[in-house]
């Protein structure tokens, strides 16, 4: 049976927890689970995840009860219609995609191509459960929420599009023809420059299961030090085991903090201290200049760019990623380091800024319009964006212009590191300020709003969780910032203060857009003029 | 006369649900006595996880001119208190700190449920409120405290009377407070005694550990724990038990419904939290305030009024769920608020859910033929905390265990 939860929906209720206590764990909010428990814990698997609160974790459709002969699901309104859909990418947009197009009535065929030879699987355990070993790196695959009856072309990479003729070109030679095919090829970790350091033995990526798998392998040996470089999200995780392993770990970070250039450097700050609380060797504005060798191709420690070294058996390079678009090269889409650019309403658009019809993209590599954030493209590498988007382009596939859905989700995003769950909701680097609502960082706890220009555009909680929900209502209204409203938890807040953000273009402010609307059939973006 | 009274009305007690679409009409609408009462879903869920709403009655406008004398618990706190000290309490009771016991309580459940079963044999006739739906859930959260079972006659009933008090409403709230603080007063001094003895010599039971434990957020005062040892002593008592009636009462109306059952008892899952959404033993929480104006709805909550969520309404908005009035077994990601939401989110859950499945599958599976004696069932004066007041059934026989 298989497993997974929705961590964004997930609020830290903690009800499967105390169900299934050989499934779940949790340390305060953060949880941590096995997502293919033994047929032993079916049960109670089934009572946790009736039990959520907020329904957050899917499993296996056979794993349930089934309903009796004649139960209707419900059905969206969408035509669904038949032909032929191509998707390019197995992992979780195009996985969940597929369920999609067969919920919203699609009985056409139904083609799936991915390069690796897996069925899709889950990829945050890899840098939490998988690495400190609690679950095997093959023991992440997807639930099938449902029958997809697809054919499965895996193992095997799409080297080009033909959009005019209609056709995903495989590395095998093979051609598929398609009416409509949707593009979510994703990212893969970005590999070390130096390409004979980063062959070096003992220097390590983590993006995709075998990565995980050799990085636990190295990591299970007990290696004499650590050093990760990068403390973005993915960095941050590794340290976080690293220390849960009593591994010492050095992390090497360009910028001012962690979790710099997703949140800034004010939550930066406070997760810098976290890492040091626990016995990370944390320095940042600092880079590696060079990976060396011992001499016999292994890696004996690194150079770094204030002349020191560091003496490490085990490198793991957490700079980011690299969206998977080589093979759209001669596509004539608009696809480049940036991604795949999009429409609200996930149709690719090509080289002369023209939205095509029948070419589609979701997950990692879309780059979309976002009304809440001055229309700006911006692309979401996060799993809730994944899920969100195969939504809205697997129904948009099936429907006609009339009933075709804008993406317009408020992007959230959640970590677990240090035994804190770290949750965000809206775009924290749009922003000039940030305060301290909830809590405090000195509890380590609490809720910190970001605001630009007198309107919030963001949150983040470390360990409360529950709260985000409100805040989220607050960014897709435009409420004013800094909030000036009496609230429970605290009373009076702090002063906002500058909220030290990655540089970026900041356009003249004008009319507000606001975002109603709960269902996807029904959220729209609306134009609200200063008075 | 406004909608809130009809419900209040005992009348009233064996079907709110009508009165529920036209209240769904206004879905924040002020009553009479200056309550906003709100029953749409999702403006619930919205003031459940919205900071300007307190559960510290302290705040109203028109708060008791005295100062209770009892320190009040975390279910009538705000953060970070109220954090603090539910963070206190669950470190005996579930995770991080113990999440297993509820499961190790499993067996004990089991074999309770199985001999209060026992003795329904060798008649027709049981009232299963009295011999099966009360006594079970006291001597699990009775064992779980260390309160001892054998004092149960002298704190039951000073536990129906602090739920028999309990609003919604601001009528004689003044008076319904008073009697209220006196039956609190006196449940408190006989767990402070309790707490004190576990103090002294600490046992393997929750009064221990929270009268001993200390940490780096340091414990709980004596006070502090017989405020909480009184609301999980209560909350324990009087809503697992409306749980299990109401649902033996909605099996025995559906007899296909009992009949799948039987065949599959994995279905006892779904069927305990379609159950908590469609017969919901907590209909309303009554006791917030709005520490600001807050707009929702369409209406402005001003800051210091009182401020009712009608939750068995909010779980019946055709907004929210297909044919809400149905029980439906098949439910797909069945989302309710037969618990709440938010931070003050039931504490107990787990307990009520494990307790109610087995209970009422033990209970389908052994009673042959059961029929109601009487449908509707009395009910008990509450509106609040509503459950029949007895369920009397007749069967044809009792299977063995």
């Amino acid at each position: 049976m298989r497993v997974v939860v929705d961590l964004t929906r997930c609020q830290g209720y903690g009800q499967c927890v105390f169900l299934a206590p050989d499934v779940f764990t949790m340390r305060d909010e953060a949880l941590l689970y096995d997502l293919q428990p033994a047929a032993e814990h079916r049960e109670h698997v089934l009572r946790a995840a009736a039990a959520c609160p907020v329904q957050a974790i899917h499993l296996d459709r056979t794993a349930l009860p089934m309903p009796p002969p004649g139960a209707q699901e419900p059905r969206s309104a969408a035509s669904g219609g038949d032909g032929r859909i191509v998707i390019v990418g197995a992992s979780l947009a195009g996985a969940r995609a597929a369920e999609v197009l067969r919920r919203e009535g699609f009985t056409g065929s139904l083609t799936m191509i991915g390069d690796e030879r897996r069925e899709p699987y889950d990829r945050p355990p890899l840098s939490k459960q998988v690495l400190t070993g609690q679950v095997p790196p093959e023991h992440t695959l997807l639930p099938r929420l449902r029958e997809v009856d697809a054919e499965l072309l895996f193992g095997t990479p799409a080297t080009g599009l033909d959009v005019a003729g209609k056709r995903v070109l495989l590395a095998d030679g093979r051609e598929i023809g398609f009416d409509r095919v949707l593009l979510a090829t994703g990212t893969r970790a970005r590999p070390w420059p130096d390409a004979a350091e980063g062959a070096l033995h003992g220097v390590y990526t983590l993006r995709d299961a075998r990565d995980a798998a050799e990085l636990r392998q190295a990591l299970a040996a007990g290696p004499r030090r650590v050093l990760i470089l990068g403390a973005g999200f993915t960095g941050s995780e590794i340290a976080s085991v690293c220390r849960e392993l009593d591994l010492p770990v050095t992390v090497v970070e360009r910028g001012p903090a962690p979790l710099f250039n997703a949140m800034g450097g004010v939550i930066g700050d406070v997760a810098a201290r976290l890492q040091r609380d626990h016995g990370v060797d944390l320095r940042c504005g600092t880079t590696v200049t060079a990976l060396e060798s011992d001499g016999n191709g292994r890696l004996r420690g690194a150079r770094l760019s204030d002349g020191s070294t560091v003496e490490a058996d085990v490198a793991v390079v957490a700079l980011g990623s690299v969206r998977n678009v080589e093979w759209l090269r001669d596509s004539g889409l608009a696809a480049g380091v940036w991604g795949v650019t999009c429409d609200a309403g996930c149709r690719a658009v090509d080289l002369n800024g023209l939205v095509t019809d029948d070419v589609f993209v979701a997950g990692d590599i879309a780059r979309f319009p976002h009304p809440l954030y001055e229309y700006q493209f911006m692309s979401l590498e996060h799993w809730g964006n994944a899920v969100a988007q195969a939504e809205i382009a697997a129904h948009n596939m099936v429907s006609d212009q009339a009933h075709r859905w804008p993406h317009l989700s408020v992007p959230v995003f959640w970590s677990s590191q240090f035994g804190v769950n770290i949750k965000s909701v809206g775009v924290p680097t749009f922003a000039d300020q940030v305060v301290f609502t909830q809590g405090s960082p000195e509890q380590g706890r609490f809720v910190a709003v970001y605001g630009y220009q007198g309107r919030i555009t963001a949150a983040v909680t470390f360990d409360q969780a529950m709260w985000l929900e409100f805040y989220q209502r607050q960014i897709e209204r435009a409420a004013p910032f800094p909030p000036d409203f009496r609230h429970v938890g605290g009373g009076v807040d702090g002063e906002p203060v500058p909220a030290r953000v990655p540089e970026r273009l900041v356009a003249a402010a004008g009319a507000t857009v606001v975002v109603t609307g709960h269902d996807p059939a029904e959220r729209r973006a609306s134009l609200v003029h200063p008075h | 006369m406004d909608i809130l009274k009809q419900i209040l009305d005992p009348a009233a007690r064996a079907d709110p649900y009508r009165f529920f679409g036209a209240l769904r009409e206004s879905p924040v609408a002020l009553q009479d006595d200056g309550t906003y009462l709100v029953s749409t879903y999702r403006e619930i869920v919205a003031l459940l996880h919205d900071p300007r709403i307190s559960s510290d009655r302290r705040n109203l406008d028109s708060a008791a001119p005295y100062e209770p004398d009892l320190h009040p618990s975390f279910i009538g706190l705000d953060p970070p208190e109220h954090d603090r000290l539910r963070r206190l309490a669950m470190r005996h009771f579930g995770p991080p700190h113990a999440p297993e016991t509820v499961e190790r309580l499993r067996p004990k459940m089991l074999a309770l449920t199985t001999s209060l079963i026992d003795a329904l044999a060798g008649r027709n006739r049981a009232d299963l409120v009295e011999e099966v739906a009360y006594p079970l859930p006291v001597a699990v959260i009775c064992a779980l405290l260390g309160v001892p079972e054998e004092d149960e006659p002298r704190f039951h009933a000073l536990a129906d009377e602090v739920v028999e008090t309990l609003g919604p409403g601001e009528e004689d709230r003044a008076e319904r407070e008073r009697a209220r603080e006196a039956a609190s007063m006196e449940l408190s001094r006989y767990l402070a005694g309790l707490a004190e003895a576990r103090g002294r010599e600490p046992r393997d039971d929750m009064l221990s550990g929270l009268m001993t434990y200390r940490g780096p957020e340091g414990g709980m005062t004596q006070d502090e724990v017989v405020s909480t040892a009184v609301l999980l002593l209560i909350a324990g008592h009087e809503t697992t038990i409306n749980l299990i009636a109401n649902g033996m009462l909605t099996f025995l109306r559906r007899p296909e419904l009992l009949e799948r059952l039987r065949a599959e008892p994995d279905l006892i899952i779904p069927a305990v939290e379609e159950l908590l959404r469609y017969e919901p033993p907590v209909q309303f929480v009554s006791s917030r305030v709005a520490l600001d104006d807050i707009t929702i709805g369409g209406t402005t909550i001003p800051a210091g009024a009182p401020v009712v969520l009608a939750m068995a309404a909010g779980s019946r908005d055709p907004g929210h769920v297909a044919h809400p009035d149905e029980f439906d077994l098949d439910r797909p990601r069945n989302e309710h608020l037969g618990f709440g939401g938010g931070v003050h989110y039931c504490f107990g859950a787990p307990l009520a859910r494990t307790e109610a499945q087995i209970v009422l599958n033990e209970l389908i599976r052994r009673l042959d033929n059961p029929r109601l004696a009487a449908d509707p069932p009395p009910y008990r004066p509450s509106a609040v905390l509503r459950g029949p007041r007895h369920l009397v059934v007749e069967y044809d026989g009792v299977a063995p265990a």
